[in-house]
């Protein structure tokens, strides 16, 4: 993996020292109003150091020292959640360090015409405009974002990809991005600038893994919607006690000091509020981000990645995603009086020149089953005839002999061109091999057919299982090629695929993609040429790979830096986790409520009816040790949980209602449980400290 | 005991048998498809139209259907509330009742259009016969019909894709009327005055006592017989989960449910329209199934609950027990706690009523819940506290739950992975804005209310009882009030300008603005398109659902009502029980 792929340790001192700094700088009202649930444990805290002071200076409603831990614990509350989306960001942070180091300011050799050969002025990158061409030398760091029009060269982009390798970058076609801040090894490149100083890539790179330019996910904004109802409610709960004690005292005939007092209730309300996942809420998401650049793909935005979670198709294209790179020679299948040896002498010799990776399967074949030694070409004095269009055969001329391979019909008619005829056998052989979705080349000696050379796609290991598990978790894979309806549907039945695109175009992955729309689906897809762009831009989430083009990128809502098409399924999982954290967590601080119910409705009302203090089952000391140990639990509960919010909860696919399952036990059961043991002990702990 | 289970059981099974034949039935009649009657009755619903000049085939939007709902609720009140002040001049008054008080017709036609029937009048002693028939009667049935034009257009809204309207109200209200309501309380009419419920326009007669009571160092050897047009106005009573009894004593009173049959008639009549509803719900959405998992999620806390009651008021209190009384149950005697229950019904199925009463919206009551044991009294209120969601009103009921189901699919949603949906639809902020809203309301109401209650010396001057028992007749009465059920602890004399006016606004507070939420919510999810399920949608038909939405309306009616309970029946329990 590279630089940024790795995750710094999760409580890393250099990333804690400054987000306890960040905590307290975060309390600014401003700040803490986007968040309903934890402004208003910040007006409590508020409330409650305004009643110590009274309590200090005048008549309090309660002892100043338990007013004083109340509101102590009411502080930490709200810390505690700055301090948790503080080091979400500074995760965050740490991976776009990195990055900014490539972003030092530039001087650019600017031309005045697109043309290498033109006058050339110095100019900092940061006054480059779009449009403008500029020329990079080897050893040059590339300027800006831009399109190579001119020239080829290989250019190291571990700045960006941690990638060590360098990559050719070339006018015209797939690979003609760069992207500023990478550095040219050999060669140079006339570019045009596509992007401003300020909205790079780069930049839009480091303020999305930062944080800084995050907005609220729409998911996000529903749960904040939901958090926000459930604190009025509590709101609306704890402030009508306050009259209903009033009148319980008054119908027991009691003193009016009795009544329950603020502190209590504001104590009641920071409890019973979802303060768990309020607090942890945006740092799930910062954490979101981080995870997919950790894995070293980079979102354009936090919907992007919300999206990724309910994506229910995905369109894989077949060559590098499901299949490995190029199709391999597999068998030889000799004609009725040819022997094997022969015909994979002649497919030797045929491929000895050929570079293509199918003609270097074919030496490899040959040498694995018949060991026959690879032989050089130039030593035997034969003469290579190349692929061409045309004769869409290649292969040797050798001491009179014209050896060739090539596809059926183009063999059958160079051996009739010498007087021969083709097997049937060939003929047969080599239509069972195309209908299993393999490649048959023949192989021809003169006027003689030999035999057929099969060649496969290779289907990458586990992929089978993967998609097995995708269609498990609801998700329906359709693979996309270019090869014909027959083997298309051989390599998706192989691969078990749920569905394929044969002979496809770009026009027809966009009308496959609106199609699964119309009908509801959301769409993932990754692509990497400019013909994908109109593809990319339709599909919900759509991850451009960073060798693509400039238009691919701009057109994806993700860039995967390590240009790995099988990176889609990582992204969906990531979207998926980024979810169930957030209603893990809601789940979590919702069940945790009851416990706090046991703990502190008998110490707020035992004065008034002792009878009450039957409902106290955890045995809490006094009713101060019991509402100050709900309250102490209520803020630590954040700090503990910090951890799953920056990992997100453990995912591993199943079906929805196995999954539900699962994680009602875990954080519905747990949290009604893990409170009331917690409670218990602060409270042990509290008594043994002689601290109430 | 045995024989009180036996009813039971038998009483809910009657229930569930029922389900499927009504609810395919008003599938089909909201579907707008041959359902028989309509060979009948079309001619009758196309002069309706023609007369009141609506095209049945003109859709509605969401606001345009808001408001003729309103328009046509606030109409029914106008006319309510002029009956009543009125009624001195009008005929078919034997008894010559006076106008009713300002205050009080408010009150009660506030009470009546929201499906409420909370009453702080006695029936047989204030309205007269053209009152309680014109006004009191003909609310029963279109305040039903509005609850079930509502929940009508939000099945729309989950059926429908892409679309700007949600059905026609002036149809909706018209065919509920039409074809479910009035011939359903035909047959129910028919079988209670069978019973002996009494159904007459003449005025009340006087019998002579066998023998001379003294009250009061007054004798008295006659008794006045309230009687009235009760079998037709008590069958919509309990169909409409009104609950606006003829008499005060309501379905207590022999002559409104003289006979365990009619009682079993009577409490059937509630439950079958709120259940058969979730079957019309999974019809109309094209999966059955989705309906019974709504079903037996309120069977279930239905079942709970009831047991909860029915225990505690069999095993009775010990101060009784301490007094010397038997309350052994044996083949003479229901034992238990038999205070405010009728001889004739016993704890079984006066717990059976009292759940079913408040687990609707219905609040006829055949005991008082006042005098229930403290445990078995919360049980009536927590169920209104519920939110009126277990059965539930006629429509209201289903809507309400499934605003708790929409919560409940948002939790779980996020837990599979998925943003959430239900029935296909995405669930996004601005429904979460409304079901948020939606469970806020209530809560919101009926706490306030209890506060201000009990903060103000208005608000104390009613209520008679000292301690918690004094509080939860008011928390009742708010709870019942904002939920639009209607029933009351007694104990507290609500007849105040005060208690009038404030219960009167959380009674139009819970009705209306939680209706214009639902259809909001109607208006904005037909509007979507839908999404196909997959292996990784989540379930919303399956027993693992069906638990997660007991439990997020047992959480929320709990964490919300829990410390208020604290502070009335809870702590009176412990008190009663020495603690």
């Amino acid at each position: 993996m590279s630089s940024i792929a790795k995750g710094k340790k999760l409580f890393d001192w250099a990333i804690v020292r400054p987000a306890i700094l960040d905590s307290f700088c975060k309390l600014s009202p401003r700040r803490q109003f986007r968040n309903p649930v934890m402004f208003v444990v910040l007006v409590g805290s508020v409330l409650t150091s305004l009643l110590f002071v009274q309590a200090l200076i005048g008549k309090g409603e309660a002892g100043p020292w338990f007013i004083l831990g109340i509101s102590f614990w009411l502080w930490f509350t709200v810390l505690f959640a700055n301090f948790a989306e503080a080091m979400a960001e500074g995760h965050g942070r740490a991976q776009a360090d990195s990055l900014k180091k490539a972003r030092r300011d530039l001087v650019a050799k600017k031309l005045s015409n697109p043309r290498r050969d033109s006058s050339l002025e110095m100019v900092l990158a940061s006054l480059l405009k779009k449009g403008d061409v500029v020329l990079v030398e080897a050893g040059d760091y590339i300027p800006i974002d831009g399109e190579v029009i001119e020239g080829v060269a290989s250019v190291d982009e571990s700045a960006v990809t941690g990638e060590s390798a360098p990559v050719i970058r070339e006018s015209g076609g797939d690979r003609s991005a760069v992207t500023g801040g990478t550095r040219i090894i050999s060669d140079w490149l006339v570019i045009r600038v596509t992007a401003e100083s300020g909205n790079t890539f780069l930049d839009r790179m480091i303020a999305m893994v930062e944080g800084a330019k995050r907005q609220k996910t729409p998911n996000e904004i529903a749960l904040t919607i939901l958090l926000a109802a459930l604190t009025i409610v509590f709101l609306v709960v704890c402030a009508t006690l306050l009259p209903f004690s009033y009148y319980s005292v008054l119908q027991a005939h009691q003193d009016q000091s009795r009544v329950v007092t603020i502190t209590v209730l504001v104590a009641l309300l920071v409890c019973l509020a979802p303060t768990t996942i309020g607090a942890l809420l945006s740092a799930i998401g910062i954490a979101g981000m981080s995870r997919l650049s950790q894995a070293n793909v980079v979102a354009m935005s936090g919907r992007a990645v919300e999206a990724a979670g309910d994506v229910d198709v995905l369109l894989l294209d077949k060559t590098g995603t499901i299949t490995l790179g190029n199709r391999q020679a597999t068998e030889f299948i000799a004609a009725d009086g040819v022997s094997m040896e022969d015909l994979a002498d002649a497919a030797q010799l045929a491929s000895l020149a050929d570079e293509t990776p199918e003609g270097r399967s074919i030496v490899v074949l040959a040498k694995q089953q018949y060991n026959l030694r690879g032989r050089d070409i130039e030593k035997l004095g034969a003469k290579f005839v190349p692929f061409s269009a045309q004769t869409r055969m290649s292969g040797v001329d050798l001491d009179g002999r014209q050896i060739r391979k090539g596809a059926v019909d183009a063999i059958e008619k160079f051996v009739i061109s010498h007087g021969g005829v083709t097997p049937d056998k060939i003929r047969q052989m080599s239509q069972k091999i195309a209908k299993s979705g393999g490649t048959p080349l023949v192989v021809a000696d003169g006027a003689k057919a030999l035999g057929v050379i099969h060649l496969k796609d290779i289907v990458k290991g586990g992929i089978k299982e993967r998609f097995g598990d995708l269609r498990r978790m609801g998700i329906k894979t359709v693979m996309i090629t270019g090869d014909n309806p027959m083997t298309a549907a051989a390599i998706a039945a192989e691969a078990g695929v749920d569905d394929f695109l044969a002979e496809a175009t770009p026009e027809a992955k966009l009308e496959l993609i609106r199609r699964y729309q119309a009908q509801g689906h959301l769409v993932a897809m990754t692509g990497d040429g400019t013909n994908d762009a109109p593809a990319l831009a339709q599909a919900d989430v759509a991850v451009a790979m960073n060798t693509g083009t400039q238009a691919a990128k701009e057109a994806g809502n993700m860039v995967d830096l390590d240009s790995n098409p099988t990176k889609l399924l990582d992204i969906v999982q990531i979207g998926k986790q980024t979810l169930m954290t957030r209603g893990a967590l809601t789940t979590f601080s919702i069940a945790n409520d009851v416990a706090k119910y046991f703990a502190i409705i008998p110490a707020a009302f035992a004065l008034t009816y002792p009878s009450l203090n039957t409902l106290n089952v955890m045995g809490l000391a006094t009713p101060n040790s019991a509402i100050l140990s709900a309250v102490i639990f209520n803020a630590i509960i954040i700090v503990f949980l910090i951890p799953l919010a920056l990992k997100g909860v453990k995912y591993r696919p199943m079906p929805a209602t196995q999954l539900l399952r699962k994680n009602l036990l875990i954080y519905g059961v747990g949290g009604l449980i893990v409170p009331f043991i917690g409670i218990k002990l602060i409270d042990m702990l509290l008594v043994v400290l002689h601290l109430v | 005991m045995t024989y009180g289970i036996i009813q039971i059981v038998l009483f809910l099974s009657v229930v569930l048998l029922l389900v499927k034949p009504l609810g395919w039935y008003m599938a089909r009649v909201y579907e707008n498809k041959p359902c028989g009657l309509d060979r009948i009755l079309g001619p009758v619903e196309r002069a309706i139209y023609r007369l009141c000049g609506v095209n049945p085939a003109n859709e509605m939007g969401w606001k345009r259907y808001t408001v003729a709902m309103i328009a046509f609720n606030a109409a029914g009140f106008v006319v309510l509330y002029a009956l009543m002040r009125l009624q001195g001049f009008l005929p078919l008054n034997p008894q010559h009742f006076p106008p009713v008080a300002p205050d009080l017709a408010f009150n009660t036609a506030v009470s009546f259009i929201t499906n409420t029937n909370w009453q702080a009048y006695g029936g047989e002693s204030t309205m007269s016969y053209l009152t309680q028939m014109l006004g009191l009667a003909v609310q029963n049935f279109v305040s039903a019909a509005s609850g079930m034009a509502v929940l009508v257009a939000l099945i729309r809204g989950f059926v429908r894709r892409n679309s700007r309207t949600i059905g026609n109200f002036w149809v909706d209200l018209t065919r509920s009327l039409l074809y479910i309501l009035i011939p359903l309380s035909l047959i129910i009419a028919i079988l209670l005055a069978s019973q002996g419920v009494v159904q007459t326009f003449k005025p009340y007669p006087t019998a002579t006592l066998v023998e001379p009571v003294v009250v009061d160092g007054n004798s008295f050897a006659e008794q006045t017989i309230a009687v009235g047009p009760a079998a037709s106005q008590i069958a919509i009573k309990q169909l409409g989960t009104n609950g606006g009894g003829f008499f005060n004593a309501n379905s207590a009173h022999p002559l409104e449910n003289p006979t365990p049959l009619s009682n079993f008639l009577e409490m059937l009549a509630i439950l079958l329209i709120p259940g058969a509803l979730c079957y019309t719900f999974g019809k109309m959405a094209g999966d059955t199934k989705q309906g019974w998992a709504i079903l037996a999620s309120m069977v279930i806390i239905f079942i709970g609950l009831l047991a909860l009651c029915c225990w505690s008021e069999q095993k009775g209190t010990p101060q009784l027990v301490s007094a010397g009384a038997d309350l052994q149950a044996s083949s003479t005697q229901s034992g238990g706690n038999m205070e405010g229950k009728e001889v004739r019904f016993g704890i079984f199925n006066s717990a059976l009523f009292a759940t079913t009463t408040t687990g609707t919206s219905c609040g006829a009551v055949n005991s008082m819940h006042d005098s229930y044991t403290p445990l078995g009294g919360m049980v009536p209120m927590w169920l209104i506290q519920l939110g009126e969601v277990i059965f539930g009103g006629v429509g209201s009921g289903l809507y309400g739950m499934l605003a708790f189901a929409i919560l409940a699919v948002f939790i779980a949603g996020l837990m599979v992975g998925r943003t959430p949906e239900y029935l296909g639809k995405k669930i996004e902020s601005y429904e979460m804005k409304m079901a948020s809203l939606v469970i806020l309301l209530p809560i919101f109401l009926a706490l306030v209310g209890t506060a201000v209650a009990v903060a103000t010396k208005a608000g104390q001057a009613g209520a008679f009882n000292p301690g918690p028992h004094g509080f939860s007749e008011i928390l009742y009465g708010y709870s019942s009030a904002t939920n639009n059920n209607g029933s009351a602890f007694a104990g507290i004399n609500c007849n105040t300008p005060f208690y009038n006016i404030t219960l009167a606004i959380a009674m139009l507070g819970g009705r209306y603005l939680f209706k214009i939420l639902m259809l909001a919510i109607a208006g904005s999810l037909a509007a979507k398109k839908f999404i196909p399920t997959s292996a990784g949608t989540l379930s919303t038909s399956d027993p693992m659902f069906v638990i997660l939405l007991i439990s997020v309306v047992i959480v929320v009616g709990a964490l919300s009502f829990i410390p208020a309970l604290a502070l009335g029946p809870i702590v009176e329990h412990l008190m009663m029980i020495g603690r």
